[in-house]
Parts: C-alpha cells; sequence; structure tokens
C-alpha cells in the first residue's frame, strides 16, 4: 500500500469514516468527524502508523488532508510512493 | 520544522512603539466594520490621534454579553465562541477563519516559552468526560484547547471523578523520568494533584481559571507552589491569564511565580476605577488587557471586572509588565463602571448588574470559554 493509502486509512479510521470514504478534500473542521478531539487522534494515529513525531506548530497547521501529505513529505516520507 | 522565536522579547518602550500603530490599526478596522462598536466610540468622543496603549478606547468585556460585536461579514464568521456562564446571558465571540487559525498558534507560542515546541507527553487534572460532553463546558473547551500542547493525553480522574491511580502510574512510568506537561483547573490541581503520592518532579504544570474557591481555603499563589513542590516535587509551575473575549492570548506566569507576564503582541493597562487614569506599579486597579489578535471582533482593548496590580516593569525574567490579578472587582464598584457605558450608549443594556464570570467559567483562554 502506497503512503497516500495509508495516509487516507488513517484519515478513515481516525474520523471515523466509512471505508471506501474519499478523504483527499478533507478540511478540518469541514465536516463534524473532524473536530477538535479527532484532531488530536488523527494525529496520534499518524505518528504510530509513520513512525514521526509530529510538534505542536505542525499540528496546529495540518488543517486538511493536502496539509497532512505536505506534513509527511516534511518529514521525509513521500506520499506519492 | 517551525522556527522557534520566543514572544517574550519586548521591553516596555518597543513594545508601546509596536503596538500602538497596530492597535490604531485594529482600532479604526473594527470602527469602520462593527456598527455598535463604532457608536460606543462616537459616544464616548474616542478619536486618533492616540499616543500611548493606555490612551485607546476599551470596551467593557461584558459587552460580549450584550451585543454581537464583529467585524466580519456574518457569511465570514468560521467560528462562534460561546461562554458558559451559569447565569445571564453568554459572551460571544465571532472568529473568522483568520482569526480562528491565528488564536492557538498564539497560544502555543507563549507557552513554547516555557515547553519549548515539541509535544510532551499530558497529565491532565480532569476527567476525559469533560472534553466528550456534545455542550462542551468552558472548562472542556478549556482542556481541549490545552490538549494541542501535548501527547498521550492521559487523565488523572476516571469517568466518574475519581483519582484513577493506575492510568496516573502508568502514565509515570512511560514518561516519568522526562519532561512532561500538566494541564489542570486551579482548583481542580489542588485538589485532585497533591494526594497522589506522586513523584512530578519531571513536570511542568500549566494552570488557570483563578483562585476564587482556593482563596475561600485561603490558599494563595505562594502557599500552592510551595506545597506542590513538597508533596510531588513540582517545582517548573506556570499560571495564566486570559479570557474568552481575547481567545489565543494569555498572561504567563514567569519561572519565579513572581507575577504574570505579557506576550508581545500583548500588555495590561491597571486602571484606577475611579479616575479611569493608569494606575502606578504597586496601586491596584480594573485590569485591562490589550492584544493585537482579535481582529474579527473589536476585542483588542478590554477592560475587564477583574482587580490587578502592576508589579514592575522591565524588571522581572521576561520584559514588559509583570502583574497579579488579585480577584473580582466587587459587584457595586463595577456597577459604576457599566454605568460609564450605559449612559454613553444609551441602547446598551446591560443586565445583572456587575455579576462577575463563575470561576468554574475561566478557562484556558477563556474566562467563559468556548470550544477552542
Amino acid at each position: 500500500m502506497s503512503h497516500l493509502d495509508r495516509l487516507r486509512a488513517v484519515f478513515r479510521s481516525a474520523l471515523n469514516l466509512p471505508p471506501g470514504a474519499d478523504v483527499d478534500g478533507l478540511e478540518y473542521r469541514a465536516i463534524p468527524q473532524w473536530d477538535s478531539l479527532a484532531h488530536m487522534s488523527l494525529v496520534a494515529a499518524m505518528e504510530d502508523e509513520f513512525s514521526i513525531m509530529i510538534d505542536t506548530d505542525e499540528m496546529i497547521d495540518m488543517s486538511s488532508f493536502a496539509k497532512a501529505t505536505e506534513l509527511l513529505e516534511k518529514h521525509g516520507i513521500d506520499a506519492a510512493v | 520544522m517551525s522556527v522557534v522565536t520566543s514572544v517574550f522579547t519586548l521591553a516596555e518602550p518597543d513594545r508601546e512603539a509596536a503596538l500602538v500603530p497596530r492597535l490604531a490599526e485594529l482600532t479604526e478596522r473594527h470602527r469602520r466594520a462593527c456598527e455598535p462598536y463604532r457608536r460606543i466610540l462616537d459616544a464616548i468622543g474616542a478619536a486618533p490621534a492616540y499616543e500611548r496603549v493606555a490612551d485607546f478606547p476599551w470596551l467593557p468585556v461584558r459587552m460580549f454579553k450584550t451585543h454581537e460585536l464583529r467585524s466580519v461579514p456574518a457569511d465570514q464568521v468560521f467560528r462562534v465562541l460561546v461562554s458558559s456562564g451559569t447565569t445571564g446571558a453568554p459572551s460571544r465571540v465571532h472568529l473568522d477563519r483568520e482569526a480562528a487559525a491565528a488564536q492557538p498558534r498564539m497560544l502555543a507560542a507563549t507557552l513554547r516559552a516555557v515547553l519549548g515546541g515539541r509535544r510532551l507527553p499530558m497529565l491532565i487534572a480532569d476527567t476525559r468526560s469533560v472534553v466528550r460532553d456534545p455542550t462542551l463546558s468552558a472548562r472542556g473547551a478549556g482542556v481541549l484547547g490545552m490538549m494541542n500542547l501535548g501527547r498521550d493525553h492521559t487523565f488523572v480522574l476516571d469517568e466518574q471523578g475519581r483519582v484513577d491511580t493506575e492510568a496516573v502510574g502508568g502514565f509515570l512510568r512511560r514518561h516519568g523520568g522526562e519532561p512532561f506537561l500538566i494541564f489542570g483547573f486551579t482548583f481542580m490541581v489542588w485538589l485532585h494533584l497533591r494526594g497522589l503520592g506522586a513523584d512530578l518532579s519531571q513536570g511542568t504544570l500549566i494552570h488557570s481559571g483563578g483562585w476564587k474557591r482556593l482563596a475561600e481555603q485561603a490558599v494563595g499563589n505562594a502557599e500552592f507552589r510551595r506545597t506542590l513542590a513538597e508533596e510531588c516535587g513540582l517545582t517548573r509551575i506556570h499560571n495564566f491569564y486570559g479570557m474568552v473575549e481575547q481567545i489565543g492570548t494569555i498572561f504567563l506566569e514567569g519561572p519565579d511565580g513572581d507575577g504574570l507576564y505579557c506576550p508581545d503582541f500583548a500588555t495590561v493597562v491597571v486602571r484606577d476605577p475611579e479616575t479611569w487614569e493608569e494606575a502606578p506599579p504597586g496601586t491596584p486597579g480594573l485590569v485591562e488587557v490589550v492584544s493585537t489578535l482579535p481582529t474579527s471582533y473589536p476585542g483588542h482593548v478590554l477592560l475587564t471586572e477583574d482587580l490587578g496590580v502592576v508589579h514592575g516593569v522591565d524588571d522581572g525574567v521576561w520584559p514588559g509588565k509583570r502583574f497579579s490579578v488579585l480577584g473580582r472587582l466587587p459587584r457595586a464598584e463595577a456597577r459604576g463602571c457599566s454605568d460609564v457605558y450605559a449612559q454613553a450608549e444609551p441602547g446598551a443594556v446591560v443586565p445583572g448588574g456587575a455579576r462577575a464570570a463563575e470561576p468554574g467559567e475561566a478557562v484556558v483562554g477563556g474566562r467563559g470559554g468556548g470550544r477552542v
């Protein structure tokens, strides 16, 4: 599974979305499931899945799925691979 | 990685020089964009030029309970923070996307001075249910706002409100030997942390919410700090003061417990409640909080109902004013102050006289609270 697919799976699981849900266009707080509490679970799940440490500012700035892929790239994980 | 820069750098003259033009800009922006604010300024005759921070017109913080004060069109409102006052009307604070994004960043930037940029393992002197409640309490909002700064969030109390010794023990086994963060409301910390019998010496405690409940037990800041040091080994303790009407801005206690300090984008003016002039250091008065963060509502200069005192200026561990909050202004005295505005603006109804927020309402970034 590509990093991108793994990230999608993390999003679906952390935000309690159905298995096939399209997450690529998601933005923080644009859906009720992605609230501040879910945001913390999501960040923790990303840290576990990709073995990275996300700092406070990165967590606050991760306001969309697209930003999450950028964040992974910043941590040396190419989402396309 | 983000650039780690301190927000505790500006000595008072530099701070004044930086704040005055920014506050003037905000005052004019809000005057143009917020009709009730414009009426208030007109009524009190406030007009430029403003030479000092203390020259700017202030709004009594209670105005957010009685007026819809926003400087952005309704369709640009991204979040409305609503305080959860136990009586009276709640405060409503309108944030557009930009203001909503700025506030957690600036809160984090302020606390970075004592926590660093890493999210630390976090022990919370509260129960998990406080953040799960769909009608989030102010306390819950406060906890939630702080949780951004932590990881492996562990609650000291179980769902029934009893100390969860197993969870705390597990947390300390995992993290007790490294820097970790403890957060709680002042009275919750006092009630539940002391009895843990745990070594919290690697922890940094951040607490807020006011001293009223502890003052009833004759516990002040000095005893609070001394007791937690003696009983838990906690030596890194930082109280903070903030309110939902200026969300994202907190005034943070210095490492030595010698008062609250202002981040570079904020300051306080303590005013004599008789003359409204700025009181000199050492003389108590009403606390006016000043911050450049409120861009979507006219909350940049707010007169609180709290009594405070400036201890010194540019004389502490961080630059700027060093102050303490002494408690609520007694009801009768505060009424006089709201009368000023009731007269200034005929339409301004100030229900409930000078009723202050309940102590439990005081939250992170928020006396009054609101989901962060």
